[in-house]
């Protein structure tokens, strides 16, 4: 029916993918791993990002990749602010509340966006937005590759965070025992910022990735906000390395999916492994907490 | 009415029951002690069944329940207290106990009204209308009796229901655990409160590290020194006994 | 239940009811309509997530079945509306008693049950996306056939007293809930499901019982849309904002009370409709509006509007009793 070539493209082209939502979920699963909660404002939080760098390139001229290097600090800043002052604050610890108080950031964020840019859709183009990289018979998009690169050397840095520094102790510490660690003198309120704030770091790069060859528009967030968190399930909650493979998995279902069944129903093989693993084995297949 | 046969239960590479068994005729207070993490509340865990045994069986009434929901035990006639209270914190002391009471009253009226005359008896009838979630330590176990009683249960498993009370508590609620066993119903407690248990008791089990070292009357359980040493380590027993020796 | 539980729900209900006699223009009946039709899904909502605390953030999968279920009924089956709307309801209950039986069984809570029901939802909304059968991204149209034996009226004030004798109806089950064995033992299970199941409580059949009734009531919410605005498509049928909508309104007026849905609905669509008049050239006001509210209720108000007001109601006798004893103090 098909060629190999044609599946093994479409499988390197959804690895390629999935190394973004890898990001995404990575994230996600870092702030999961720490807070325990869900973070429903993270697709949201991701569409502010994509907007940050289609504004920086249109606006400024600046280059997607160039705009890592404020954005990252400033998602960390926005991220640690909304834990620190809103979401911490309003939910009063409680669990359902913390689902709620997200929804509702969500919900605000991806308005006042729409309010700002309307609804229209819009892309950038770089010289390299439709490059290929030649790898034996098969053409790869450069930038993809790029994004495989990068979010495998993320991991590799928040890695290094969480084993290798004190602020990467203390959150491990805060993620196990909360009130032991409160009670050595960890100032857990700042730790809980500071590992939202990583997460939400962690989605200005993958916005910068994203751009080159995907558009935006203010409900863009939805469509991954899914995905993340099948990743994260499917990784177990707060295993990075479990996001990573969860992540490069995904974009290979999401990627052969769409190769077979066609792009209307392409997205449903996601939400079905989604439900599947919820419902058989809710610590993830590469998790083994409980 | 109870029959704990040769049950185990294994948490990972921890034998937290082993091999335990137990049983009970119907009526009487029955002990059950042992030092903290001896296995005593995973083996109330299994006759209740929130726990499944990973061996052995447990019957009552004749009937092997070994894999039932806990449900359907209450429904049976096995009412349970929890160590760690878990009240039902938005609804008041009324409400909480009505729960319990609708296992056998379909109609509301006479789930409330039944509720109120377990709230008496239990001491509770002054704070009914107050949320459960206000309640002290004290109100708090009470409130677990008495839930558990409004199930109008056949066999009743409690669990540390004086453990942190101060004295004149303890002295309230005797009297009411012993009308309780007056009714006919029987009785299972783990208690650490040894001058209740030596009160209340007909008889004890001891259990030790998982398994059943002991069972008999409360003076005579006591006494015996493997139980001595269960609770005071190696040794201890021949030690205690060269001392009295010495001051004797 | 007594006269006491039954006639605030009566006299609300003649009140609403006296509505169109007053109001005519047509923007405003509009309004009222589309608030009680989402009031209707939210009481479904509050069924399963006020009573049961099981927080569903699908609740689409329900209102969309309902919606379809009559739509291609009448389409084509040609089964008559009314007969649809007991048959959408059935769906609504198939449907969430399976997502529940599934769910529940595997254990899942919280955020988890949270996160479930929203992927069934979109399951939902992209199969109808893509089936032809559903008529794909094109929608279904419901024949305009004005007559009562097809559910459509000359005059929007019948379908205003339709759809608010359907809100009564469920203000009187969600009352009977409360007072019954039934809701007795569905809010144990929310508040602690391991003592519940210690007092005899089947949490299983409890919380497949209220997933079902849930979902017949949202299920009715969505056919009574399809039949007002006779035009559905996947992303109004099984979109996330129905979803929002009807966990919003119980959350924001009292989740877990009768009358919490409808009053939630009320001021939601209210303010959103203010938002709309002062800012109307703003796209997306009244939902900027609808997330600052969720957050403020959440931070300030747990326990919604009716929570805050009973707490007002408490300080104020509160202050009344502090003030007889100071008077009976100062008497003696
Ligand atoms: N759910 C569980 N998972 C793992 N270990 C458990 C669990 N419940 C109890 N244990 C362990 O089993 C042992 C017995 O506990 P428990 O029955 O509570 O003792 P007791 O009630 O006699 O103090 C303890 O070492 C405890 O840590
Ligand atoms: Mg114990």
């Amino acid at each position: 029916m098909y060629s190999p070539q044609i599946i093994l493209e479409a499988a390197l082209n959804g690895l390629m993918t999935g190394a973004v939502y890898a990001l995404i979920a990575l994230g996600l699963t870092l702030i999961y791993g720490v807070l325990h909660i869900i973070n429903f404002a993270h697709g949201a939080l991701l569409t502010c990002a994509m907007f940050a760098v289609w504004v920086a390139w249109a606006w400024l001229g600046l280059d997607p990749y160039l705009v890592i290097v404020p954005l990252v600090p400033l998602m960390f800043v926005l991220g640690y602010g909304l834990q620190r002052f809103v979401i911490g604050p309003a939910s009063h610890g409680d669990d359902g509340n913390i689902l709620l108080v997200t929804l509702g950031l969500s919900i605000v964020l991806e308005n006042v966006l729409l309010a700002v840019f309307q609804s229209d859709t819009r892309t950038l183009d770089t010289d390299y937005s439709f490059q290929v990289v030649a790898l034996g018979p098969l053409l790869l998009s450069y930038p993809r590759v790029i994004g495989l690169g990068v979010a495998v050397v993320v991991t590799g840095l928040l890695w290094l965070v969480l084993n290798r520094t004190d602020t990467g102790k203390a959150i491990r510490a805060v993620a196990k025992e909360k009130l032991g660690a409160n009670l050595v003198g960890i100032d857990v309120p700042h730790v809980y910022a500071v590992t939202f704030g990583l997460g939400c770091a962690c989605l200005a790069v993958a916005a910068a990735l994203l751009m080159p060859t995907f558009y935006v528009n203010p409900r863009i967030g939805g469509a991954f906000v899914l995905v993340a968190f099948t990743v994260v399930v499917l990784g177990g909650m707060g295993s990075l390395p479990g996001a990573l493979l969860g992540g490069l998995f995904i974009g290979v279902v999401e990627s052969l999916c769409g190769l077979l069944l066609g792009d209307s129903l392409g997205q449903i093989g996601i939400f079905l492994i989604f439900i599947a693993v919820l419902l058989v084995r809710p610590t993830g297949l590469f998790g083994a907490k409980a | 009415m109870l029959a704990v046969e040769s049950v185990s239960k294994r948490f990972g590479g921890l034998m937290a029951v082993d091999n335990a068994s137990l049983v009970l005729e119907p009526g009487g207070i029955i002990g059950l002690i042992g030092p903290n993490g001896a296995g005593k509340t995973t083996l109330f865990s299994m006759i209740s069944g929130f726990v499944a045994p990973s061996d052995g069986r447990i019957l009552f009434e004749g009937t092997d329940i070994t894999g039932e929901e806990p449900h359907r035990r209450a429904e049976r006639g096995i009412g349970r207290t929890f160590q760690i209270v878990q009240p039902f914190a938005g609804l008041t002391v009324c409400e909480n106990i009505a729960v319990g009471a609708y296992l056998r009253h379909a109609k509301r009226a006479d789930a409330i009204g039944k509720a109120r005359d377990v709230a008496r008896r239990v001491g509770l009838a002054a704070e009914l209308d107050r949320p459960a979630g206000g309640l002290t330590v004290a109100g708090r176990k009470r409130l677990e009796l008495a839930r558990a009683l409004a199930t109008e249960p056949k066999l009743l498993l409690l669990d540390e229901v004086l453990a942190g009370l101060n004295p004149s508590e303890i002295r309230d609620i005797i009297p009411v655990i012993r009308g309780i066993r007056d009714e006919g119903v029987t009785i299972l407690m783990i208690e650490h409160v040894m001058q209740a248990v030596m009160n209340l008791c007909e008889r004890v089990y001891v259990l030790a590290q998982g398994r059943m070292i002991a069972e008999g009357k409360p003076a005579a359980v006591c006494a015996d020194p493997r139980v001595i040493e269960a609770y005071l380590g190696h040794g201890a027993a021949a030690r205690l006994a060269a001392e009295g020796a010495a001051h004797g | 239940m007594t006269a006491r539980d039954l006639i605030p729900i009566v006299v609300l209900a003649v009140l609403a009811a006296l509505l169109p006699l007053v109001v005519t223009s047509s923007p405003v009946m509009n309004f009222l309509v589309f608030t009680l039709i989402v009031a209707l899904g939210a009481q479904g909502w509050n069924i399963l997530g006020g009573f049961g605390g099981q927080f569903s953030f699908g609740h689409a999968a329900f209102f969309g079945t309902g919606a379809y279920v009559t739509a291609i009924l009448q389409l084509r089956y040609g089964v008559n509306a009314w007969a649809g709307l007991l048959v959408a309801m059935a769906a609504g209950a198939a449907v969430a008693w399976t997502i529940g039986f599934l769910s529940f069984r595997s254990g899942l809570r919280g955020s988890y049950f949270a996160l479930v029901t929203l992927a069934f939802a979109e399951v939902f909304r992209i199969l109808a996306n893509a089936a032809s059968f559903t008529g794909g991204a094109a929608g279904l149209l419901i024949k305009l056939d004005v007559h009562p034996a097809n559910l459509q009226f000359a005059d929007r004030a019948v379908f205003y007293w339709l759809v608010l004798a359907f809100v009564t109806g469920v203000l009187l089950l969600t009352r009977w809930i409360q007072r019954s064995r039934f809701g007795a033992q569905l809010v144990a299970v929310r508040e602690n499901e391991d003592a519940a199941k210690a007092l005899g409580v089947d949490s299983l059949k409890v919380k497949l019982r209220a997933i079902a009734l849930s979902g017949a009531v949202t299920a009715l919410s969505g056919c009574l849309y399809a039949q007002y605005f006779l035009y559905i498509d996947a992303h109004i049928a099984y979109g996330s904002w129905i979803s929002v909508e009807l966990l919003l309104a119980p959350i924001i007026g009292g989740v877990g009370t009768v009358f919490g849905p409808v009053v939630g609905a009320l001021t939601l669509h209210g303010l959103g409709e203010l938002a709309k008049q002062f800012a109307g050239r703003i796209p997306g006001i009244d939902l900027i509006v609808f997330g600052s509210v969720l957050v403020l209720a959440v931070a300030f108000a747990r326990g919604g509007i009716l929570g805050l007001l009973e707490r007002l109601r408490d300080r104020g006798r509160g202050m009344m009793t502090r003030g007889a004893k100071e008077v009976s103090h100062a008497g003696r």
